[in-house]
């Protein structure tokens, strides 16, 4: 191929924005389904809301809130030429999304254990609206965690080219975009959590 | 296209001091779930979760500094995605 | 008219590099559009005798080359392959690739390696797809829509279909951020919007749609694929779900989808006519502005495909009267092309046939959609075989014969080769010939009251059956001539020279075929798009 590198940081970044876009509506589609049911089934979904754990809930958001702040910081820090700490907060914010996963982890495992979970039996006993609010439940938090891990390897991933130089003050898009697509999942679970968890 | 001026720099201490307006935020969210409120309470809590995007969006994710075009195209997307879920309320609410 | 002696240096040879790798890897805009052109347009044969199997079996009531079954499983892949592998994904990437990035006096896309990905990913999707077809419980029988309760429920193996759909999803996805992007940041100077050509507009409101419709349609199969793999019920009334939102959910997508695929093939016509008539386009603003008005109104009408599903009252109004809004700007562009050739100096070469046509075509298959965006009328016809020859009007007359025009009008510019003019008119005539009777001859049938998707029929509707059957052979007849006529010309016809049809944008004042940079140097544009004067050519 014999066209040169095209830089165009406008460009990429104009590019990584209609990329969010796509989520943002790929994601809306679970919250228009939401939306909906929720309209039907009001107390069926604030009885189903109690049954999940507000305190993990709110811990995770507050967890995904400050790996956005790490991921965000560590934009300024590569603005400024300090690698170092761009890496490390970089690590912090993958951290943070460990975290996230963990919590995310104990409460699947528990609300499974108790039979809570799809076309479970205890589920199918339930009065109508129950049921979709947790299969919504776990088709939402299961994609939102997928971009969870995909976004933290994504991270990694970039925290290796700004400890190795490639990524640095010059020409830092990479990262910027990265830590885009960290906010988007950050945001995407500000409202997964008054949703699903303070609907009582 | 205007050109690339995105090297805003936005200061450690402003990115915290969002992180800590969010955090606040976010329990005022759970302590507005609290109330017994009945429907506004989705409503009250969704506008929170309004503002806090807002934030994320306008000073982590730099939009605050970006140019007309992309902020006018992130509302085109919120637009849509409005008009999607109000459009089809004309079915689910008047049936 | 270039000379044989010259050794032709282009896109084709010029890398250093060759064999399959130097293609099914390369981020040349050019190679990509190729492959996505030979991979979609191999598809739409696929779907073609889908097709004349589809009316083979209804030449005649009762059991005529297949069992009920076989005959549910035929008429939705040649829904999938026609929509998902062909209709959506050929304009853009296979035209939208070559011509593009030409028109704005690019090199190539903003995100080359991201189009050779969108390539793959389409690829893949189709892989999986005719996979499908052959493990599990066999073809999906839901039709292309794949409804609820049915397809939750049917043995057919229609959760790896849908996952083949769903990756194929993003590979449109790709494409229509790479091409919004491509259109803010690679235009020459000069290339202001007021002067980019009409089909670069048209792909601009596409990837528009492209971008923000097509998730609905991924996270709506992902609701399949639960509800199928999980037992999530979603859509189940006992659970709480409600079948008809999954109505909305799918036609959320759907209808702008016929959008994406509609507007670049309504670009191709804006190109096309002024050429042809040596008069610049009228009404250039209104064009441009009702690509994005099309897009954005279209992206309100969905539930006019539910008026009998059982929605609200209110919300068939609602629906119906925004299908009414959406036809005004289609009639803009229709009165447009129109105005342009008055008093305009024509030339019937075939891209200028197939021009004429689709304006004739679509504007049939418009009106008959006016008939069922009316909520009223849409009652009786619904689900018939009324709807089936609206959607082929505007989508096999329109796009389908839009298309054509395209390979007739640039295919050339690629090969640096043109076909014969006398075949490629014998081949239109039979064309327009079957297309009309086999298809106006469906209108009627569903306006007889014959329904769609049944296997068999009353026997009162034979005749016309019968006659619909005849036509789709003289079509295929001649489809096969416009085919065999149009490659042979392309791989040994005579030779052309930058500019065999007179245009004025920018891809006919570079070398047929091009160089892989297409420009020595970057242009600069001093004239609109359809401003022969401008170019110098009479």
């Amino acid at each position: 191929m014999s066209h040169p590198e095209l830089k165009d940081y406008a460009g990429a970044k104009l590019g990584m924005w209609l990329f969010l876009f796509t989520e943002l509506l790929l994601f809306g589609g679970l919250f228009l389904l939401y939306s909906v049911y929720l309209s039907h089934f009001p107390h069926e979904f604030a009885t189903a809301g109690r049954q999940l754990n507000w305190v993990f809930g709110t811990v995770n958001t507050m967890v995904l809130l400050t790996s956005s702040l790490l991921a965000a910081m560590a934009v300024t820090a590569v603005q400024r030429d300090n690698r170092g700490l761009a890496v490390r907060l970089l690590a912090g914010t993958i951290s943070c999304a460990a975290i996230f996963m963990a919590i995310k982890y104990v409460e699947w495992s528990a609300k499974i254990r108790h039979g809570i979970y799809p076309n479970s039996p205890h589920l199918a006993s339930a009065p109508p609206g129950e049921p979709v609010f947790f299969s919504l439940y776990y088709i939402t938090t299961g994609i939102h965690g997928l971009h969870v891990l995909i976004g933290a390897a994504i991270l990694g991933w970039i925290a290796a080219k700004v400890h190795s130089g490639k990524v640095h003050k010059g020409d830092y898009v990479l990262l910027e975009n990265g830590a885009l697509y960290w906010h988007l999942v950050d945001l995407i679970w500000i409202f997964i959590f008054p949703l699903y968890y303070l609907i009582l | 296209m205007t050109s690339d001026t995105g090297h805003h720099i936005i200061g450690y201490g402003k990115l915290t001091a969002v992180w800590l307006t969010l955090l606040a935020l976010t329990c005022l969210t759970v302590a507005i779930t609290r109330v017994e409120l009945g429907g506004y309470k989705v409503l009250g809590a969704l506008t929170i979760a309004c503002l806090k995007s807002g934030l994320v969006i306008a000073f982590f994710m730099h939009m605050k500094y970006e140019g007309r075009l992309l902020r006018w195209l992130l509302f085109v997307a919120l637009v849509t995605l409005a008009v999607f879920i109000g459009l089809t309320f004309f079915d689910v609410l008047y049936r | 008219m270039t000379t044989e002696h010259q050794i032709q240096t282009s896109f084709w040879n010029d890398t250093g590099k060759s064999g399959i790798r130097s293609w099914i890897f390369s981020t040349d805009h050019k190679r990509i559009g190729l492959l996505y052109f030979y991979s979609t347009f191999g598809f739409f044969l696929v779907g073609v005798l889908l097709g004349l199997l589809i009316r083979i079996e209804l030449m005649a009531p009762g059991r005529t080359i297949m069992g009920p079954a076989t005959y549910n499983a035929v008429f939705t892949v040649h829904g999938v392959v026609m929509i998902f592998l062909f209709i959506l994904p050929a304009f853009p990437g296979a035209f939208g690739n070559m011509i593009m990035p030409i028109q704005i006096g690019a090199r190539d896309v903003a995100f080359p390696r991201l189009n050779l990905l969108s390539w793959w990913l389409y690829i893949i999707g189709a892989a999986i797809i005719l996979t499908s077809l052959f493990t599990g419980g066999g073809a999906p029988d839901t039709g292309w829509t794949f409804y609820v309760p049915f397809s939750a429920r049917t043995g057919t193996n229609v959760t790896l279909a849908v996952f083949g759909v769903f990756i194929i999803g993003f590979s449109g996805i790709l494409t229509g951020l790479n091409f919004v992007t491509t259109i803010h940041r690679l235009r020459a100077e000069g290339m202001t919007w007021g002067r980019l050509p009409l089909f670069v507009w048209s792909l601009y409101a596409t990837a528009w749609v492209q971008i923000l419709a097509t998730p609905i349609l991924a996270i709506t199969l992902v609701m399949i694929m639960a509800e199928r793999v999980l037992g999530a019920g979603l859509f189940d009334p006992a659970r709480g779900g409600d079948p008809v939102m999954y109505q909305h959910l799918f036609w959320i997508y759907s209808h702008p989808a016929v959008y994406i695929m509609i507007l670049p093939a309504m670009g191709v016509i804006s190109d096309i006519i002024p050429v042809f008539s040596r008069k610049p386009i009228f009404g250039y603003k209104f064009i441009a502005f009702s690509s994005l008005a099309i897009a954005a109104a279209g992206s309100l009408v969905w539930g006019h495909h539910m008026f009998t599903s059982g929605m609200s009252d209110t919300a068939i109004l609602v629906f119906s009267f925004l299908t009414f809004v959406v036809a005004i700007p289609s009639a803009i562009k229709v009165f447009n092309w129109v105005s342009t050739l008055y008093k305009g100096s024509i030339s019937l070469d075939a891209p200028m046939l197939f021009a004429l046509t689709f304006i004739l075509l679509f504007s049939i298959g418009g009106l008959s959609g006016l008939i069922l965006g009316a909520a009223a009328t849409n009652i009786h016809v619904h689900d018939t075989h009324f709807v089936v020859g609206h959607f082929h009007y505007v989508m096999f007359g329109g796009t389908g014969f839009a298309f054509f025009a395209a390979m007739h009008y640039w295919l050339p510019k690629i090969y640096g080769r043109r076909y014969a003019e006398k075949p490629a008119i014998i081949a239109w005539v039979l064309m327009f010939t079957g297309f009309n009777i086999l298809y106006f001859t469906m209108q009627v049938l569903g306006m007889k009251g014959m329904p769609r998707r049944y296997y068999d029929y009353l026997p009162e509707f034979a005749p016309l059956n019968l006659v619909a059957t005849v036509g789709s052979w003289i079509l295929a007849i001649g489809l096969a001539i416009m085919l065999v006529n149009l490659f042979r010309g392309l791989f040994r016809g005579e030779r052309i020279g930058n500019n065999p049809w007179g245009g004025a944008t920018l891809e006919w004042s570079i070398p047929s075929p091009p160089p892989t940079e297409n420009f020595a140097e970057e242009p600069v544009v001093t004239h609109g798009p359809y401003d022969f004067k401008g170019t110098g050519i009479p």
